[in-house]
């Protein structure tokens, strides 16, 4: 428990500096040096965490294969549980990254001793909370490009309208804030309240879903309650994302805690688990072939000097009694 | 064994965490938890550090004075060289996925034997010694120091995975236990913590060509009764060969299908099917093991000993190889032998001589399984098969870790089967295929020290079986793996009693029809076949 109040404090902490911060004339600080030192972290950081696992060699191909392997022609292959080839690989990886394939797979474990039966229940919570979770990150992130661009594209008016679809309130609700806020509460409750999760949870699992947390709080906030003058914020966002930073009045302060935690997070990120979203993608387990007998996989450390314990030196510790048993020799006593 | 519980008792686990946090938490060693250590003349013979007689259960264990630099070298070393460890280090999340997959905590609630909190071990000394920000924040991130509970813990739980790899099967991000299990295991080899059912098997195999230390003269006179045997019950003298240069085929098999039962019914199997195919095969003693005990060590190792088959193929110079029926030799041989000792240019692509079919699953390892072969056989009809001489039998098919998690080999194996018995069954579709768990003995487990927890972590497959046994009448349980037909026996004995264990290869034997053979009275196990009990009592 531990965990769960250092991260909660942590969080309620940064958001109280720069709610007091940028209303105490720190706007600059909060609205312009902090997020370009974020920025940086986080792109620098994620960078050279991906080049260092990119540049770690991979001995061996160990797929981990979750179907019938490519195998006599009448025996049917599971393509993509099991992919023999590149192109079936790539579709593996893709109902892994986009789909939670892995997760789709959860079970439950039920014993009942007094039945004498211990059963594996599906169990799709996870997989359900944790996409829906993702999928609505993805959203929020892209709608939020509406502030950096101008025009604002397509593909963001595109997503806007269809999160706001049921036009409930003004400004209208989108359903991703929603649906959000309760994918991220069902993984902090799971944490909570499962106590095998409990039990393995670190002040790092917490911190972030704590600072999600607060980040869609307070830009719900922004949004639907203070309603904030968006004019004022995009054009700050303009500013910062063409190199010309400006503070522009009328930002509320609300504004600032928002940005600022998205900074943390920004900053965090490249240092902590979330770098799983780069992590998915080099997992030997899952973006390898199962063909490793009809392709040699080529491990660069491969040391040529190991040999066996030679047949010679086999036949010479043993070859009387090799000859007394019948059995052939290359050489005779 | 005398001392266990019945099941009904062991099955009541306490699935609850205590109260404080894991890293407060110190390993007991209590017998039947952990393996005996390696002893010091097996470690000096395969070259290991700080050989010495020492035990789990006192307080010192006599690890080298520079064991802290040897550990963190070491770390840094896998880190360098193997990427797989690098991400699983940085990119689990704690979901919990993983947490009720693994047959070791289903079956004693441990929370260290949860793959998740088993990789924390590792990741915590990671975090520790290797991160900036965890070393500052300490236990609060995760990070601890290294210190001798540390290793011990590590000894436990390390000794208590199997790398059956079924929770890499449910990772969203497929962060694979048995390779944490596999390095965690290597770095404990470099300050002399290792048990002597991994080491003494693999200095066997690496002199004798066999884990069991089985002599070549010896290996020649068990084969020698086994083919007495099968002449006793098929009246049919079959003539194997050794060390037959310019064989067609080197057959390997793990050496405990030589050694014990139920395994030597299996290896009367291959000889049977070999002599009706009439196959230009030849045997080795010098590449006796296909169980790669190595590669419960390090990579060294796994590569030192497995070097041995592709050097005799060499030296014989047969065209391809065939394996039998194992485990971790199929992992070995599936994901790591070409990698580490190909290519294998010296070989052909395996074709069989029977059926004319080109094993392209196999063109550049050059060895394919013999259930592959045998299925082919089967497939295109070259097979004369009785399934009433296994009459009687309902069978189940008791998927193997590494030929499900390391291949993907299901439907082959089945097709087999339900050509050479009348009645099977499948077990529950959540403890099969690639969901498959455990015989709990995997990895270098199957030794007699470690029962206790062992039969606990054969629950699953246990309940599974004693599932199909009350509704089906399942009496039987087959499959491909010689630890499996170690270890299964005992367990079916513990969770579902009655019901007995047999390689594939073993029913093959028994429904094989020879061309003007005399009949029948027995099966391999010279057990009386149905409908003929007790003929010899009332003559």
């Amino acid at each position: 428990m531990a965990g769960l109040v250092t991260a909660l404090l942590a969080v309620v902490a940064l958001a109280a500096v720069a709610a007091l911060g940028a209303g105490a004339g720190m706007a600059q600080v909060f609205g312009i040096y902090i997020p370009y030192v974020a920025v940086a972290i986080f792109v620098t950081g994620f960078i050279k965490k991906v080049l260092g696992w990119a540049s770690t060699p991979v001995p061996f191909a160990i797929p981990t294969t979750g179907g019938q392997q490519y195998s006599l022609p009448w025996v049917k292959q599971a393509k993509f549980d099991n992919p023999s080839t590149p192109g079936q690989t790539f579709i593996r990886m893709a109902l892994e990254v986009l789909c939670f394939r892995s997760l789709f797979r959860n079970t439950k474990v039920d014993n009942r001793p007094g039945e004498g039966t211990v059963g594996y229940g599906s169990d799709k919570s996870l997989w359900l909370f944790a996409l829906i979770f993702h999928y609505c990150f993805l959203i929020v992130f892209i709608r939020h490009f509406r502030f950096f661009l101008e025009p604002v594209p397509f593909l963001v008016t595109g997503v806007e309208f269809v999160d706001s679809i049921l036009q409930i309130s003004v400004p209208t609700l989108y359903l991703t804030d929603v649906f959000f806020v309760v994918g991220v509460t069902f993984l902090l409750a799971r944490r909570l309240f499962d106590s095998k999760v409990a039990y393995i949870s670190l002040a790092s699992d917490f911190f972030p879903l704590f600072l999600i947390l607060a980040i869609a709080l307070s830009g719900i906030y922004m949004r639907y309650f203070a309603k904030v003058d968006v004019i004022a914020i995009k054009q700050l966002a303009i500013g910062l994302v063409s190199f010309k930073p400006v503070i522009p009045p009328n930002v509320d302060w609300s504004f600032y805690m928002h940005f600022f935690l998205v900074c943390v997070l920004w900053a965090y990120f490249p240092f902590s688990k979330l770098m799983h979203l780069g992590g998915v993608f080099l997992s030997p387990t899952r973006n390898l072939p199962n063909n490793t007998r009809m392709v040699r996989h080529i491990n660069p450390w491969n040391d040529p000097s190991i040999k066996p314990h030679s047949y010679a030196d086999y036949e010479d510790d043993f070859r009387e009694k090799m000859i007394e048993a019948g059995l052939p020799v290359d050489k005779e006593a | 064994m005398s001392k266990m519980a019945p099941p009904e008792e062991l099955m009541n686990v306490n699935y609850s965490t205590p109260s404080e946090p894991w890293m407060d938490v110190r390993p007991e060693f209590k017998p039947g938890t952990f393996s005996y250590p390696g002893k010091p003349d097996v470690l000096k013979y395969l070259g290991l550090p700080n050989p010495r007689d020492w035990s789990p259960t006192e307080e010192d264990w006599k690890l080298p004075p520079d064991w802290r630099e040897t550990i963190r070298d070491g770390f840094r070393e896998l880190l360098g060289k193997y990427r797989s460890l690098k991400v699983f280090m940085d990119c689990c999340v704690r979901c919990g996925a993983c947490a009720d997959k693994c047959h070791f905590y289903i079956g004693s609630g441990d929370p260290k034997n949860m793959p998740v909190l088993r990789a924390e071990l590792l990741r915590s000394i990671y975090r520790g010694e290797f991160t900036v920000a965890a070393k500052i924040l300490g236990k609060l991130a995760g990070a601890r120091k290294l210190e001798e509970d540390v290793v011990k813990e590590w000894f436990m739980y390390f000794y208590q995975c199997t790398q059956c790899r079924r929770c890499s099967l449910y990772c969203p991000y497929g962060i694979d236990t048995a390779e944490i299990t596999f390095l965690a295991r290597d770095l404990m080899n470099r300050i002399g913590l290792n048990i002597n059912w991994i080491l003494e098997p693999a200095a066997n195999c690496n002199r004798t060509g066999n884990h069991l230390g089985i002599q070549p003269h010896a290996f020649k006179d068990m084969m020698d009764f086994l083919v007495d045997d099968i002449e006793t019950v098929t009246g049919r003298r079959v003539e194997p060969s050794f060390h037959r240069k310019g064989a067609e085929i080197l057959f390997i098999t793990p050496s405990g299908d030589i050694f014990a039962e139920p395994g030597i019914y299996t290896f009367m199997g291959y000889l049977l099917l070999f002599d009706y195919l009439d196959l230009d095969v030849t045997w080795s003693t010098y590449a006796s093991e296909g169980g790669n005990f190595g590669s419960f060590m390090n990579d060294k190792w796994m590569k030192k000993l497995n070097a041995k088959m592709y050097a005799e193929a060499k030296r014989l110079g047969v065209k391809y190889i065939i394996g039998g029926e194992c485990g971790h030799m199929w992992r070995v041989l599936n994901q790591f032998m070409d990698t580490m000792n190909g290519p294998a240019d010296f070989l052909e692509v395996p074709k069989s001589p029977i059926t004319g079919t080109v094993f392209e699953n196999a063109k550049s390892t050059k060895m394919i399984h013999l259930v592959e072969f045998t299925a082919d056989l089967i497939k295109n009809g070259k097979l004369k098969l009785d399934k009433s001489r296994n009459a009687g039998i309902t069978a189940t098919w008791h998927d193997s870790c590494n030929t499900s998690r390391g291949m993907g080999f299901f439907d082959e194996p089945r097709y087999v089967l339900e050509n050479v018995v009348e009645k099977f069954v499948d077990m529950p579709s959540q403890t099969i295929r690639e969901q498959t768990f455990c015989c709990g003995g995997g990895a270098g487990l199957n030794n007699g020290e470690f029962t206790e927890m062992r039969l606990r972590g054969g629950l699953p497959r246990g309940n599974a079986l004693k599932y199909v046994q009350e509704k089906f009448g399942v009496n039987t349980m087959s499959c491909i793996c010689a630890i499996d037909r170690a270890t299964l026996p005992g367990l079916a004995d513990y969770w579902a009693p009655g019901v007995k264990v047999t390689g594939l290869h073993e029913l093959v034997g028994n429904a094989l029809v020879f061309e003007g053979e005399e009949e029948r009275t027995m099966n391999l196990r010279q057990e009386d076949l149905p409908g003929l009990e007790g003929s010899e009592e009332e003559e």
